[in-house]
């Protein structure tokens, strides 16, 4: 049920101008196909992981890309860091701090077309109580009766005070995290 | 010619080799129990590397091996002592190549790739995969405890050939045997 995506068409796609005849919104995270990984790099080593929980709400019309709109929840507990070792050390209070901070979130302000299957979503990246502006660069495949919205983004740890004290050292495990999403949603 | 000695290259891989492996022996048993912290995370990497270097230098060593071969064993040495001497010493050049491989693909099964001073990354041989990870480690430990009671047994037989024997046998392996060297 966390894993649902909700596409609720944009009130202001419907209230301005109507639709076009072929227009398709896409709902309904298809959970088992879609991931949000995230790839850290320690000692100059690039170590996998994901996040095992996540909610998005995405508004996609693709006659109407610019009036999408999305929001993505990341539940912190269920990350896999790449080791046991690393998953109970990056709940904690000098990482992620589940505690007080289960999710972290993106939310949409804008969207921007870049051609082709190209887009941009501009907007907010909230972790650990810090908010950052944040340009998610995706693309959009249309499979039949589904669509892949994919892309991948950096984010620098220390921005958000991810990694505190000792860790905050980038020698040992780099600033810059790379997430990697691809969510999978149902013609609606 | 038939040197009564080692040459000084086996000589001089033979002691950079046992230093280096009794150094992550130590480096082994002692990182694992820490807790997780960047300085663990770099005690790890060092061993890895460590490690990846001592596996080159062990290729250097058997390659340089065979087209140098030992001396012969001191006359009058006992059968058995010859076969156990000669099989210990294949069984260490085995366990020298075991160890590193062992580490090598533990750490590929586990998620975290082996890349040698953190500019050469090895290819992993193995996917990600925690029971195989887990097993490898184990393995890992297992040939390190095994290279640990031969290495005891090694260097007793050494001393021992020294101090009771009296002969040549540890001499010849040791980079200044004037004074040690009763043939010369
Ligand atoms: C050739 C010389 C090496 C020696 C003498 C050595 C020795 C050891 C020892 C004694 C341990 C502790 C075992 C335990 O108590 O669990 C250890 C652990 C370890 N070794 Fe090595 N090792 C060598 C090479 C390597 C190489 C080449 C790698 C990887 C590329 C490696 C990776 C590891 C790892 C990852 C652990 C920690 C396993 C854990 O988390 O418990 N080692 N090593
Ligand atoms: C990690 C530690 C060690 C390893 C892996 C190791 C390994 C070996 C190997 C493979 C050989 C055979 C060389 C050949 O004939 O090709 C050898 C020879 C020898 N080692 Fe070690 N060794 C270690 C430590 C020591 C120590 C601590 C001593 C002395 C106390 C020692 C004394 C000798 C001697 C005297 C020889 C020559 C034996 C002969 O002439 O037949 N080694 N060692």
């Amino acid at each position: 049920m966390i894993r649902r995506l909700i596409l609720s068409t944009s009130v202001s796609a419907l209230a301005l101008g109507g639709m076009p005849a072929q227009a398709v919104e896409y709902g309904t995270l298809q959970a088992a196909k879609s991931s949000v990984a995230l790839t850290s790099k320690q000692m100059g080593v690039a170590v996998d992981g994901h996040f095992k929980k996540f909610n998005a709400t995405i508004s996609f019309d693709p006659a109407k890309p610019t009036a999408a709109s999305a929001r993505i929840d990341l539940d912190l507990n269920s990350v896999d860091a790449g080791s046991p070792d690393a998953n109970d050390e990056v709940v904690g209070k000098p990482w992620f701090n589940v505690k007080v901070f289960p999710t972290a979130s993106f939310v949409s302000s804008s969207v921007k077309a870049l051609g082709g299957d190209r887009y941009e979503a501009i907007g907010k990246l909230n972790i650990k109580g810090k908010s950052q502006d944040a340009v998610l660069p995706f693309t959009v495949k249309q499979d039949g009766s589904s669509a892949t919205f994919a892309g991948s983004f950096t984010v620098k740890r220390l921005d958000f005070a991810i990694g505190e004290g000792a860790w905050s050292d980038v020698g040992t495990v780099a600033n810059e995290v790379q997430v990697k999403f691809n969510l999978v949603a149902a013609k609606k | 010619m038939t040197r009564n000695r080692y040459t000084a290259t086996a000589i001089g891989l033979h002691w950079l080799i046992a230093l280096v492996l009794i150094g992550l022996f130590g480096v082994g048993l002692y990182m694992t129990g820490l807790k997780l912290s960047p300085q663990k995370l770099q005690i790890y990497s060092w061993h890895k590397w460590a490690g990846v270097t001592v596996f080159l230098l062990v290729l250097a060593r058997i390659a340089w091996r065979i087209g140098h071969p030992p001396p012969p064993d001191p006359a009058g040495m006992p059968r058995w002592q010859v076969v156990a001497a000669h099989g210990v010493h294949h069984l260490l050049y085995l366990l020298m190549i075991a160890i590193p491989l062992s580490g090598w693909l533990m750490s590929s099964a586990k998620g975290f790739q082996t890349v040698w001073f953190g500019v050469l990354p090895l290819p992993d041989l193995l996917d990600k995969n925690k029971e195989l990870g887990d097993l490898l480690q184990a393995v890992h430990k297992f040939l390190n405890y095994s290279l640990a009671g031969l290495v005891l047994a090694h260097a007793g037989a050494a001393l021992k050939h020294h101090l009771i024997d009296r002969d040549d046998v540890l001499a010849r392996m040791l980079p200044i045997s004037r004074f040690l060297d009763k043939n010369r």
